[in-house]
C-alpha cells in the first residue's frame, strides 16, 4: 500500500517539475540568449536600461515586420531584403546613401579618388568606434572588403563588381587605398559594403557594425531588439531602443497597430492601412522593386518575342493596381523604377498598351491561335505578388492564354525558379541591392549567373558593357537607357508595377524617410509629443 | 419492432444536401468563382452574394462550393488509400495471424500513438510540400494503420464463425473466403470508422492547408481559404465564417451518420 | 529484461502488489524508450535521406569540391548509424546541431519555445480533464434531452480548433478587446496577459477534445451502470454516489486514462495548428515554418521532442491504469 502511494506520487512530482522545467526552462532560456550578446557588444558603452513601459512616452517603438531575420546576420551572408532592410542601422560601409540618392562619407572621412579613376584613397574617421568598442582600423576595411572580391568563407556571397578591384592596402592605421583594374564610375556604391571588425566571429548570430544602432538580441519568430549606439560616429539616434516585432499574419498586424503594441508598420496594403483609423499617419513611398511577370526567355513558347509581346498587351496593368492595390503603385516599363530618377525613362511605361485583340493577333501570328497553358510560378510567403498574379491569369483568359498558378515556398522558389531557372513564368518583385543601374541590369547579361529568365540578347550585351566602361556619367546613362528599351521592345519579361510603401506611423511619432533602396531608417524617427 | 433511428436519418439527409450542393459545385457556381470585380470588394452577405465578397469582389459562396470540393475529394481520396490498405494489411494479419501480425501490430501501436497531424508533416516534408498529391498520400498513408487495426479485429472475430470454419475445411481459397465470406461481414463494424476516417481526413487536409504546407491553389480547399480570410478578419469577417461553418457542417452531418450507425448496431435510439 | 531481474532480487518471493506495479512500470519505460528510440532513428533516417546539408549551406556558391570538403568537414561522409549515435548524444547533450536558417545552435533556438508548446499543451489537458470527467460524470445517469446532447457532442467534435481560435480571436480579441490576437505578450514581463492569451488558445485546442473526452466517459459509465453487480449494489440500499465512486468509476476509467493520454499526443499535434492561428511562438510555429524553409535539423529535434512526449505520456497512463486496475498489471504490456 504504501509503496503504491508513494510510486503514485512520484509520478504526480515527475510530471509537475517536468513541466515546470519546461515552462521554467523557457524564460531561463530567453535570458539567456540575450545575455551572452549584451556582453559582447557593449563592453564600455552601456546604455542606461531603466526605461520603464509605464511612461507616458518610453523613448522607444516597437516596429512591426512581416517577415521573420531567419538567416544569418551576417551582413556579407544576407540575403533576404528584410534581414538588409532592419540590419542598415547597424552597419555601414566606407560611404552611405542618403534618402536622395547620393553618397556620403560613413565610415571613411573622406576619400579621393586619382585622376585616371583608379585609385581610390580612403581617410577613416577619427575615433570611430565598433559596436564592441574597438576602433575601426584599416586593417578592419580591408579585411571586410576583401571577404567579398572572392569569398573563401562558406556562405559569403561574392559581390561581382568587386572583381574590378586589383589590390586593397592599407597605408595606415587610418588610410585605405583601392586600386582598380579599369575605371568604374560606379564603384563607390559598392563601397556601401557592411565594414565589420577583422578579430571578431560571432557575425552570424550577434553582428557588430559602427551605425547608429548596435544589435542586442534575436528570439527566433518572434522580435529583434536594436538599442541606440551611444558612440556613434555622427548625429545619434534620437530612440534609445527600438524592437522589431514579427507578426506574419495579416490580421494580427492591423490588431497589433490598433491595440498600440506596435507603433510603425511599413509595406502595408492599401485594405489595410484603410481600416486603421484615426491613430496613424500614412505615409506613402516606393518599394523600390521591379515587379513583373518574369518569363524564361529560353523555354518554348517564350522563346518566341511575338508571345512575349503578346503576354505585354494581354495584361491590363492598371487593373491590377485597381483591383489589387486600390490605385496604389506606380507602373513601370522596364527595369528600372520611378525613384531612380536619372534611368528612369516614362516614355518605356506604355510602350504596351492593354489590347486584347493585338494580344490575339500576335499569337496567332506566332502559331497559337487558340492560346496556350502556362504555369506562373509564385512564392507564398508574399501577399502582393499572389494577388497581382491572380489578376493576370484572369486576365490572359481573354487573351486565351490559360494561366494556372502554382504557389512555392520561397526556399523551393530560390532553388527551383531562381537557382534551377525551372519555370515558365513567375511574379517576383527585384530590387537593387545598391544604389547603381547595374544592380539591376546586369543580370539580364547572357552570361550572368543571376539571369534567371535566360536573357540572351547580344545588342543588350553590348549596351551593358558600353554602360559599365563608360568614361562619364552622361555616356553611361544614355546606355543605360539602350538597355532598358531594348528590355522593353523585346518583352523580356511582362512589367507591371513598382508597389506603392505605405508606411503606418503612429500619430506623435515623426522623421520616416524614404530612400531609393529598400531599407527603413530609424535614426531620424523621433517622438514629438 | 422497428425504431426510427433519429441521428441516422438527420445525418444523412444533411449529407445528401451537402454532397448535392458540392457536386453541383463541379458543374454550377452561381459565379464564376475566380472572376474578379463580379460585385464590389469586401461586400457582406446579400441576396447576390449569398456569402459575401472578398478582396478582388468575387463571390465567396461559388468559391467555398468549389474549395468544398477539392477538400471533399482529397478527403475521400485519402480514405480511400486508408481502407484499401488497411483493410488488406488487416485482413491478411487477422485472418493468419502469426508473428508477421504480431509484428505489424505492434508497429501499428507505435503509429496510432502519434498524432496524426505530425506524422503526415513529416511525411509531406519528405514528400515536398504544396502538391495535391502530395497531400494525399501523405494523409492516406497516416490512415492506414487505424484501419488495419479496426478491420484486423473484426476479421480476427470472424475467423472462428462456424460458416467460415466450414468453407475453409470445404477447401475454399483463403482470397475468395476473405473477399465473399468475410469482407461483408466486417461492414457493421467498418461503416463507422469509415465515417470517423472521413472526418479526420476532412480536419486533417483542412489543418495542413490551414497551415500553408497542405493544398495551395489553384486547387484551393477550404482550409487554404479558411487562412486567407484569417488576414481579412477586419474588413470580411464573414468570408472566414462561411468557409468554417461549411467544414463544420461536412463533419457534423457525416459525425451524425457515424453515431447513428453505431446506435443502431448497439440497438439503442 | 535488465530491470526485472533486478527487481526479483529486491523483492520478497511474495511480490508485493507495490512491486508488481513498479516492476510493470519498469517493463512499460522499457518499451516506450524502445520506441523513442525507433521513432528518433526513423525520423534522423527520414530527414538525412533528403536533406543535404552541405549543399544547402553553400547555396549557390556550392562547387563539387567544396560540397566534399564540406560533408568532410560536418562528417556527412560517416555511415548513417555512426551519424545517428552521434546525433542522438548531443540530443542528450542539449547539441543538437545548426539551423540551416538562422545560423545558431537548434538548441538556443527552441528551449525557450519548447516551454511554450508545453504549457500550451499542459493548460489545454488540464481544461479537458477538468471539464470533461465531471460532464461525463453528470450526464452519464441521465437521459433528457438525449437527442440534443449527442447532437451538441458532435458539433463539438466538429469545430477544428483553427475555426474556434479565429472565432475567439474575433469576438474577445477584436470585438471585447480581453487581448490582442498576435501579440503574445512576453512571458517574462507580462506573465498574466500571457497566461489569458494561452487560455484562449487552450480553449480552442480543448473543444473538440473534451466532448469527446465526456462522450466517452459517460458510456464506459453507463455501460457499468448496466452491470448487474452494480443493480445489485444498488438494489441492497447501498448509497447510489459512493456506488458510483467505488465501482463503476475504477471500471469505467482505464480506457478514458488511456484516451487522455492519446489526446496528449493529440494535443501536441492541435497546438502546432492553433500556435499558427494565434501567432504564439512555439514549437509548432517553428515545425511548420522550418518544413517550409527546409531547415531539416530543427525539424529533426522538434519532430523527435515531441514524439518523445506522446510516447512519455502513453507510459504515464499505462501505469496509471495499472494502478487503478490491478488486472492490467498482470497482464503484462497487452
Amino acid at each position: 500500500m504504501k509503496t503504491r502511494k508513494l510510486l503514485g506520487l512520484l509520478l504526480a512530482l515527475g510530471l509537475l517539475s517536468a513541466a515546470l522545467c519546461g515552462c521554467g526552462g523557457g524564460s531561463t532560456g530567453q535570458t539567456a540568449e540575450s545575455k551572452p550578446t549584451d556582453g559582447s557588444t557593449s563592453t564600455e558603452a552601456q546604455a542606461p536600461a531603466d526605461t520603464q513601459p509605464t511612461e507616458a512616452h518610453p523613448n522607444e517603438i516597437t516596429v512591426g515586420i512581416a517577415q521573420d531575420l531567419d538567416e544569418s546576420l551576417d551582413p556579407h551572408k544576407a540575403v533576404a531584403a528584410g534581414t538588409k532592410e532592419v540590419m542598415f542601422n547597424v552597419f555601414e560601409g566606407l560611404v552611405k546613401p542618403t534618402p536622395e540618392g547620393d553618397l556620403i562619407p560613413a565610415v571613411a572621412e573622406k576619400y579621393e579618388v586619382s585622376d585616371d579613376q583608379l585609385v581610390y584613397t580612403f581617410t577613416i574617421r577619427d575615433g570611430i568606434k565598433f559596436h564592441n568598442g574597438e576602433p575601426v582600423t584599416a586593417g578592419d576595411v580591408v579585411n571586410s572588403i576583401t571577404r567579398c572580391i572572392e569569398p573563401y568563407e562558406a556562405d559569403v556571397l561574392a559581390v561581382e563588381p568587386l572583381s574590378a578591384v586589383e589590390k586593397v592596402t592599407g597605408v595606415d592605421e587610418r588610410t585605405v587605398q583601392i586600386r582598380l583594374k579599369e575605371p568604374n564610375t560606379e564603384f563607390l556604391a559598392y563601397l556601401t559594403l557592411a565594414i565589420l571588425p577583422a578579430e571578431y566571429d560571432g557575425q552570424d548570430t550577434a553582428p557588430v557594425g559602427t551605425g547608429p544602432f548596435r544589435f542586442v538580441s534575436r528570439a527566433a519568430q518572434d522580435n529583434i531588439v536594436l538599442e541606440r549606439f551611444e558612440d556613434y560616429w555622427g548625429e545619434k539616434a534620437y530612440l534609445d531602443k527600438v524592437t522589431y516585432k514579427i507578426i506574419e499574419n495579416a490580421d494580427s498586424i492591423l490588431m497589433s497597430l490598433q491595440s498600440g503594441a506596435v507603433d510603425l508598420f511599413a509595406h502595408l496594403t492599401s485594405t489595410q492601412t484603410a481600416q486603421l483609423g484615426d491613430g496613424f499617419n500614412i505615409e506613402e513611398g516606393t518599394m523600390n522593386l521591379v515587379q513583373a511577370m518574369y518569363l524564361n526567355n529560353a523555354v518554348a513558347p517564350f522563346d518566341d518575342v511575338r508571345v512575349r509581346q503578346a503576354l505585354c498587351y494581354a495584361v491590363d496593368r492598371q487593373q491590377i493596381l485597381d483591383l489589387a492595390f486600390d490605385g496604389y503603385g506606380s507602373l513601370i516599363g522596364s527595369s528600372m523604377y520611378p525613384a531612380f530618377g536619372k534611368y528612369f525613362d516614362d516614355s518605356l511605361t506604355n510602350h504596351y498598351p492593354h489590347d486584347v485583340e493585338k494580344a490575339r493577333a500576335l499569337l496567332a501570328e506566332a502559331g497559337y491561335p487558340d492560346g496556350f497553358d502556362m504555369t506562373i510560378t509564385v512564392p507564398s510567403n508574399y501577399q502582393p505578388h499572389i494577388d497581382t498574379a491572380q489578376v493576370i491569369v484572369e486576365q490572359l483568359k481573354q487573351a486565351g492564354v490559360r494561366a494556372e498558378i502554382q504557389l512555392v515556398e520561397w526556399a523551393t522558389w530560390l532553388s527551383d525558379v531562381y537557382a534551377g531557372r525551372q519555370f515558365q513564368a513567375t511574379v517576383v518583385g527585384v530590387d537593387a541591392s545598391t544604389m547603381t543601374a547595374r544592380a539591376l541590369l546586369e543580370r539580364f547579361t547572357s552570361t550572368a549567373g543571376n539571369n534567371f529568365i535566360n536573357y540572351d540578347n547580344p545588342e543588350y550585351d553590348a549596351f551593358f558593357q558600353e554602360a559599365v566602361s563608360a568614361a562619364d556619367d552622361a555616356a553611361q546613362t544614355a546606355a543605360y537607357k539602350q538597355a532598358l528599351a531594348n528590355l522593353t521592345e523585346n518583352a523580356a519579361n511582362v512589367y507591371i508595377q513598382d508597389l506603392a510603401d505605405l508606411v503606418a506611423v503612429r500619430k506623435g511619432l515623426t522623421g520616416v524617410r524614404f530612400y531609393p533602396i529598400y531599407v527603413l531608417d530609424l535614426s531620424g524617427l523621433r517622438w514629438t509629443d | 419492432m422497428r425504431k426510427r433511428n433519429g441521428f441516422l436519418t438527420a445525418g444523412l439527409i444533411l449529407t445528401g444536401l451537402l454532397a448535392a450542393l458540392i457536386l453541383l459545385g463541379f458543374f454550377w457556381t452561381p459565379w464564376d468563382p475566380n472572376a474578379m470585380a463580379a460585385g464590389p470588394k469586401f461586400e457582406g452577405p446579400s441576396l447576390a452574394h449569398w456569402m459575401g465578397t472578398d478582396n478582388f469582389g468575387r463571390d465567396i459562396f461559388s468559391r467555398v462550393l468549389k474549395g468544398a470540393g477539392a477538400t471533399a475529394s482529397i478527403a475521400l481520396a485519402t480514405l480511400a488509400i486508408g481502407v484499401v490498405c488497411g483493410c488488406l494489411v488487416g485482413a491478411l494479419t487477422g485472418y493468419f495471424g502469426g508473428p508477421v501480425d504480431e509484428i505489424l501490430m505492434r508497429l501499428n501501436d507505435a503509429l496510432t500513438a502519434f498524432p496524426s497531424i505530425l506524422l503526415a508533416l513529416v511525411v509531406i516534408s519528405i514528400l515536398e510540400p504544396g502538391k495535391k498529391i502530395n497531400v494525399i498520400l501523405a494523409l492516406g498513408l497516416v490512415f492506414i494503420p487505424s484501419f488495419a487495426r479496426v478491420s484486423r479485429t473484426a476479421f480476427a472475430s470472424l475467423r472462428d464463425v462456424n460458416h467460415i470454419k466450414s468453407a475453409r475445411l470445404m477447401g475454399a481459397p483463403a482470397a475468395r473466403i476473405l473477399a465473399v465470406h468475410m469482407l461483408p461481414n466486417t461492414l457493421p463494424v467498418l461503416l463507422p470508422a469509415l465515417t470517423i476516417g472521413f472526418n479526420n481526413a476532412v480536419l486533417a487536409e483542412a489543418s495542413m492547408s490551414f497551415l500553408g504546407i497542405g493544398v495551395t491553389p489553384p486547387d484551393a480547399s477550404l482550409g487554404y481559404m479558411l487562412s486567407e480570410a484569417q488576414g481579412m478578419l477586419f474588413a470580411a469577417p464573414w468570408y472566414a465564417a462561411g468557409t468554417g461553418l461549411v467544414i463544420v457542417l461536412m463533419v457534423f452531418s457525416v459525425g451524425l451518420i457515424g453515431e447513428g450507425l453505431r446506435r443502431r448496431d448497439r440497438g439503442v435510439l | 529484461m535488465k530491470g526485472g531481474s533486478w527487481n526479483f532480487t529486491l523483492c520478497s518471493p511474495r511480490l508485493s502488489e507495490g512491486c508488481l506495479l513498479m516492476k510493470y512500470a519498469l517493463k512499460r519505460a522499457a518499451a516506450g524508450l524502445a520506441t523513442m528510440l525507433i521513432v528518433s532513428f526513423l525520423t534522423y533516417a527520414a530527414f538525412d535521406l533528403i536533406s543535404d546539408a552541405a549543399t544547402a549551406m553553400l547555396g549557390t556558391s556550392a562547387t563539387p569540391e567544396r560540397i566534399a570538403a564540406l560533408r568532410a568537414e560536418l562528417g556527412l561522409d560517416r555511415p548513417l548509424l555512426l551519424r545517428y549515435g552521434g546525433w542522438l548524444l548531443g540530443f542528450f547533450t542539449g547539441d543538437l546541431g545548426v539551423s540551416q536558417s538562422y545560423r545558431q545552435p537548434v538548441w538556443d533556438l527552441i528551449a525557450p519555445k519548447a516551454g511554450l508548446t508545453l504549457c500550451l499543451s499542459l493548460l489545454s489537458f488540464i481544461l479537458i480533464t477538468a471539464v470533461s470527467i465531471p460532464l461525463g460524470l453528470l450526464t452519464a445517469g441521465r437521459r433528457r434531452f438525449e437527442g440534443a446532447r449527442t447532437a451538441l457532442n458532435q458539433l463539438g467534435m466538429a469545430v477544428p480548433p483553427f475555426f474556434t481560435g479565429i472565432l475567439l480571436s474575433w469576438v474577445f480579441g477584436v470585438g471585447l478587446k480581453w487581448f490582442t490576437p498576435g501579440q503574445f505578450p512576453e512571458a517574462g514581463t507580462d506573465p498574466a496577459g500571457a497566461a489569458v492569451y494561452l487560455l484562449f488558445a487552450a480553449v480552442a485546442l480543448s473543444i473538440p477534445r473534451i466532448a469527446m473526452t465526456a462522450r466517452m466517459l459517460r458510456g464506459t459509465v453507463r455501460e457499468e451502470l448496466e452491470r448487474d453487480y452494480v443493480r445489485t449494489a444498488i438494489s441492497r440500499g447501498n448509497d447510489r454516489s459512493q456506488v458510483l465512486r467505488r465501482h463503476v468509476l475504477k471500471n469505467a476509467l482505464p480506457p478514458v486514462v488511456t484516451f487522455l493520454a492519446q489526446t496528449m499526443a493529440e494535443l501536441v499535434a492541435g497546438s502546432i495548428v492553433v500556435e499558427q492561428v494565434f501567432v504564439i511562438p512555439g514549437l509548432g510555429r517553428m515545425l511548420v515554418t522550418s518544413i517550409a524553409g527546409r531547415d531539416y535539423p530543427v525539424v529533426q529535434a522538434i519532430v523527435v521532442i515531441l514524439a518523445f512526449w506522446v510516447v512519455l505520456a502513453g507510459t504515464a497512463a499505462d501505469v496509471t491504469n495499472a494502478r487503478i486496475d490491478p488486472r492490467l498489471r498482470l497482464g503484462g504490456a497487452a
